[in-house]
């Protein structure tokens, strides 16, 4: 008799090699559930249960989980771009037109990095005035607002730093603007800019200072909040769910 | 001890005697104290599985915008060759459109830095935890002051020339001032949902009213020389 997919599936999750990757094994119990969430260095970050209100789509409008989504799509994509980009004058925008005219998908690549990018840095904004607006950020979630307001910024400073990065006229002269007001800042203004751009103007120093800071450094420092930010929603008692049930509305309900 | 116990609290009442328990519940209830037993549901697979469906369309339509629409490539940078106007990212525009009206030290090093700031200690207010509406207590003393302040604003905004800040700020003053009229028994929903609103509601709104208009007019409605155009005359 023909076995069903999912007994070969349980098969697997049983087997010693299974186990030893993932340490959990097969079953439909809340205990194997929370197994699942728990013996994994990457969901225990979550709660291994959740209120069943916080799921309704009313209460978060799953904004953090799709801006995590729109993070996801840029890494991967911006890993792809990787391999067909030189952080140097002017490779870089010769790179661009290769992405149009010669690397297969090339330009739609590039198209789902950009509105990605403008994607992430619209729903963090609607993420924050979501949690505000339903005085998600109140105590004893204080501290993940906080987080919360870090990372706004480094999305901001990631889709900056990316807009330099394709060396054409729009790229040139917005970051140009950016760094003029940068150089506004009493005292220190010209050294900042000096810092920010390797240089007293847009040149290809400051190309390569923000790739790497794009590429590298502000991504990781990305990926450490987010890992914090979401650690911490489980640590504060969960997603935020409204003004609690009193027990004498719980009891009205029945 | 024939007598009923007496289950008031008082600085004379021996506990050995008449034993009592007493709870304070203080203003500042922990959820948990309140809550009843609520449905809870298994993050495996159960927060997982809705995650992954929302990110899933999420996808798709990026995906779709990215085949749709082409992202803007524009000629080789040339330092010798000044776009007009030059434009920062969409989400700097806002800012833009103040350093027209400001020194660069207020409204690119000031003004940021005062609304990072703000945005990281509100949750460290705890004044008005149970969300009181602004208007609950005091309301004709505080509607006096909302008045003086947003005077002294649409005051500061017109000297300096700022006409399209001094817009969204006299919309919401004039929507504070209907609430402050209204009460939680008025007839129009609206204006119960207003009047229950909080001080840290109205002011968040203002920004959020004035970022909003000032990317807007910074992104569609500026063109050479920083001047006013219309987008759909152009």
């Amino acid at each position: 008799m023909a076995k069903s997919l999912t007994t070969y599936l349980d098969d697997l999750r049983d087997s010693r090699v299974w186990r030893s990757i993932f340490r959990s094994g097969p079953g439909q119990s809340n205990l194997h559930h929370a197994l699942v969430v728990q013996s994994n260095v990457f969901l225990h970050l979550f709660s291994v249960k959740a209120r069943k209100r916080v799921l309704d789509f009313s209460v978060t409008w799953y904004l953090g989980a799709l801006t995590f989504g729109s993070f996801l799509v840029l890494v991967i994509t911006g890993v792809l771009l990787m391999l067909y980009y030189h952080p140097s004058v002017p490779l870089a925008y010769t790179d661009m037109k290769d992405l149009q005219f010669v690397v297969s998908s090339g330009v739609f690549l590039r198209n789902l990095h950009r509105w990605s990018a403008h994607a992430m840095v619209l729903l963090v904004f609607a993420h924050m005035f979501k949690v505000f607006y339903r005085g998600a950020y109140r105590p004893p979630r204080e501290f993940n607002w906080v987080i919360g307001v870090v990372l706004l910024l480094i999305t901001l400073f990631l889709s900056y730093t990316g807009y330099l990065l394709p060396w054409d006229q729009l790229a040139f002269w917005a970051v140009t603007v950016g760094s003029n007001i940068a150089s506004a800042v009493p005292v220190f203004g010209r050294h900042i800019r000096f810092l920010m751009l390797g240089g007293n103007l847009v040149n290809a120093n400051a190309l390569l200072r923000f790739y790497v800071l794009h590429c590298m450094i502000l991504p990781l420092t990305a990926i450490f909040f987010i890992a914090i930010h979401f650690w911490r929603i489980r640590k504060d008692g969960g997603l935020y769910a409204g003004a609690p049930t009193t027990v004498a509305e719980k009891e009205g309900e029945r | 001890m024939s007598d009923p116990k007496d289950f008031t609290a008082g600085f004379d009442s021996n506990a050995r005697k008449a034993p009592v328990r007493v709870a304070f519940i203080t203003r500042r209830t922990s959820p948990q104290v309140k809550v009843a037993d609520e449905d809870q549901v298994m993050t495996h697979p159960g927060v997982f599985f809705r995650v992954a469906v929302a990110v899933e369309l999420l996808t798709i339509a990026l995906v779709a915008l990215a085949l749709a629409w082409d992202a803007p490539l524009e000629g080789l940078a040339d330092p010798m060759h000044t776009p007009n106007p030059a434009k920062a990212p969409w989400y700097f525009l806002g800012l833009q459109e103040l350093l027209h009206y400001f020194p660069p030290v207020v409204a690119g090093v000031l003004i940021p830095t005062l609304v990072v700031i703000g945005l990281i200690v509100i949750p460290y207010f705890n004044i008005n935890i149970q969300a009181e509406s602004l208007w609950a207590r005091d309301g004709a003393r505080r509607l006096r002051i909302v008045a003086v302040v947003a005077l002294a604003l649409c005051v500061f905004l017109a000297v300096f020339d700022v006409w399209v800040a001094l817009v969204p700020t006299v919309v919401i003053a004039a929507f504070m001032f209907v609430a402050a009229r209204s009460s939680a028994q008025s007839a129009s929903r609206m204006r119960r949902w207003l009047y229950s609103k909080t001080l840290s509601f109205w002011i968040m709104t203002w920004f959020l009213a004035e970022a909003a208009v000032l990317t807007a007019i910074g992104t569609f409605f500026r063109g050479p020389g920083w001047s006013w155009v219309w987008p759909w005359r152009s």
